[in-house]
């Protein structure tokens, strides 16, 4: 085990087990990173036992997104409930536990840290070993779950409200970055342009519905191609072309076909997330290809990135919706490599709201 | 009976374990909010120390509010999750009450203040009578105009510790009618020794919870829903500052 592996300076007493490699390894995962709390128990890392998500979405709407003061004391009334029930569903006890993972970051600090401390107190009081993840990995890793025969080296496209990354996974928590977004997250855009046509929130899911009764075709809006980086992203001018149009329309008295608005501005984001995945397989020889995050469970975009694939021969993954959401059981697959690998945390972990891809 | 207890509410991070009546170890640091950083650190430091065996304890007391409300919620994850895995209860200490316990015997009242921005402090006022600590007057937040003329009516001499003392001790000098007094340096802050020894009675009293239903008391809406109210009242014709939590003086 590497002495890097070790990310703290405050490790406390854990029970040494006597494991052996045919042995299964139990996770309890936990996930406070926005507005769901979630846990979840996981065998070896892609078997999960029970999956318990608790979401706020019903109280943010109220205010037209999350408030991060009102997700903070959510979580802490639900934590205890949730990791519980957790417990139960998955018919175990802490006793048969052997490592908790919790998510620490990216997301809301007040959010993350009712988990991280949640997690530290589980894993000090029964001596279990504290694994740390990052909310993005465990996104990536619900592909694992859902396809038990894949492995990495692989292409990922990961699309939420807060992250427009396109990676390859090269290892377990190995990931080279070859594009982002330089403004708004994809997930963000379609927050914001559901606001705009008075959809509200949470946008994605709605625009996704909304669109079905649209034209894709009927407006053409832009699609944000950057010259120095082919693999970048940007969505704040699709977002305001929509902005202008509604103005405009405003402006001049003309009625707005809104299905038509929305079924547009969705393909404008959906072409273009599409088009840069099949040029970096391309060109990089890549034939797997994997897509992750909030976003990924857009039906649009599940099945322009399928036809895409198909079209060119590649074998295309992607997490059935339920493991699409912010939820614990990726963070417990997440956990599972992590944990293989000898990474272990201390009482001190903190959460790091901004924390990067590849970073620990 | 052996209780941890645990206090992150402003800028002091605290752990303790009271074995019956004798406090066997505090920790009390106050230099930066680091709590996440710091707070099991220190508990697991003391736990060490004193070779305790976390599965004899019996309850975890935690400082329940007012406060940070971060500050408050990384002490009861702590707590919470010290319960959930210890299978034992938390006894939920309101914050001000346990400062107040730091003067044990103190003739006259005690007032304990903290910041909570906005010209307002969150307070109570108490009094010991026969060795038990009496509630005069319980948490609330208030402005500190407010808390001094309330005082000034009971007219009876006041100490004052917590941390809005360096902030309005010029303001309590000015305005008391009645003698102030400020409590000294090792006694003027949150401590968790207090916590654990005002838990310990609460736990004995029964009033204790799981675990799972342990929540801070932060005393104060959030932002978005105290502006929410103020326009949902607005909307009604009715004064929109109504829409302040209880005891929130606007």
């Amino acid at each position: 085990m590497n002495s890097a592996d070790f990310c703290s300076n405050y490790l406390y007493t854990v029970n040494k087990k006597t494991k052996t490699a045919e042995d299964d390894i139990m996770i309890l995962a936990i996930e406070t990173s926005c507005d769901e709390t979630a846990a979840a128990v996981v065998r070896n890392g892609r078997e999960v036992l029970s999956n318990v998500i608790s979401s706020q979405i019903d109280l943010h709407t109220l205010y037209g997104g999350v408030v991060p003061e009102i997700a903070s004391r959510k979580h802490i009334e639900k934590i205890n409930q949730v990791i519980e029930q957790a417990l139960s569903d998955s018919g175990t006890t802490l006793d048969d536990i052997d490592a908790i993972g919790v998510t620490y970051g990216p997301g809301l600090v007040g959010a993350l840290l009712v988990g991280v401390s949640e997690a530290k107190a589980i894993a000090y009081a029964r001596k279990l070993p504290l694994v740390g993840v990052h909310h993005i990995e465990g996104h990536v890793s619900a592909n694992y779950i859902e396809n038990p025969s894949l492995e990495p080296p692989f292409l990922c496209l990961i699309v939420s409200g807060g992250h427009t990354h396109l990676v390859i996974v090269r290892d377990y928590g190995g990931f080279e970055i070859l594009g982002r977004t330089r403004d708004d997250a994809a997930g963000e855009a379609f927050d914001k342009v559901a606001r705009a046509i008075g959809l509200g929130y949470p946008g994605g899911p709605k625009i996704d519905r909304f669109s079905k009764e649209g034209n894709p075709e009927a407006i053409t809006f832009p699609q944000g191609k950057l010259s120095d980086n082919p693999y970048d992203f940007s969505f704040s001018g699709v977002k305001s072309a929509v902005l202008n149009y509604l103005n405009h329309a405003r402006m001049t008295g003309t009625a707005v076909n809104r299905a038509d608005l929305a079924a547009s501005f969705q393909k404008s984001v959906v072409d273009v997330l599409v088009s840069h995945t099949m040029k970096a397989a391309e060109d990089l020889k890549m034939d797997r290809i994997a897509i992750a995050g909030g976003v990924a469970s857009n039906s649009a975009l599940r099945n322009a990135m399928d036809n895409a694939c198909k079209e060119r021969g590649y074998s295309f993954f992607r997490p059935s919706p339920v493991l699409c959401t912010d939820n614990a059981a990726m963070i417990g697959c997440a956990a599972y490599y992590e944990y293989l690998k000898g990474t272990r945390h201390g009482l001190d972990l903190n959460a790091v709201p901004n924390l990067r891809l590849g970073e620990r | 009976m052996k209780i941890i207890a645990l206090e992150s509410s402003g800028n002091v991070a605290s752990a303790a374990i009271l074995e019956d009546g004798t406090l066997r170890a505090e920790y009390t640091i106050d230099h930066k909010k680091t709590h996440s950083q710091t707070l099991l650190p220190m508990l697991d430091e003391i736990v060490r120390m004193t070779e305790l065996d976390l599965s004899e304890v019996d309850a975890i007391a935690v400082a329940a509010g007012p406060g940070s409300f971060t500050g408050l919620r990384i002490g009861s994850a702590s707590a919470k999750g010290l319960g959930l895995a210890l299978g034992i209860p938390l006894v939920g200490v309101p914050a001000l009450a346990a400062m107040a316990c730091n003067l044990y015997g103190s003739p006259g009242l005690i007032c304990p203040i903290m910041d909570a921005r906005r010209e307002q402090v969150y307070t109570g006022i108490y009094r010991f009578d026969e060795g038990r600590l009496n509630t005069v007057s319980g948490q609330e937040a208030m402005g500190i105009g407010e808390l001094i003329d309330k005082l000034n009516d009971i007219g009876e001499k006041t100490i004052f510790l917590g941390d809005g003392v360096p902030v309005f001790e010029k303001t309590i000098k000015e305005s008391m009618r009645v003698p102030a007094e400020f409590a000294p340096a090792h006694l003027n802050r949150q401590r968790a020794g207090a916590v654990a020894w005002l838990g310990r009675q609460y736990f004995i009293e029964g009033k204790y919870e799981s675990a799972a239903d342990h929540r801070p008391e932060y005393l104060r809406l959030s932002q978005a829903e105290r502006e929410r109210k103020a326009r949902e009242l607005k909307r009604e014709g009715k004064n929109p500052s109504d829409a302040a939590c209880p005891g929130d003086a606007v």
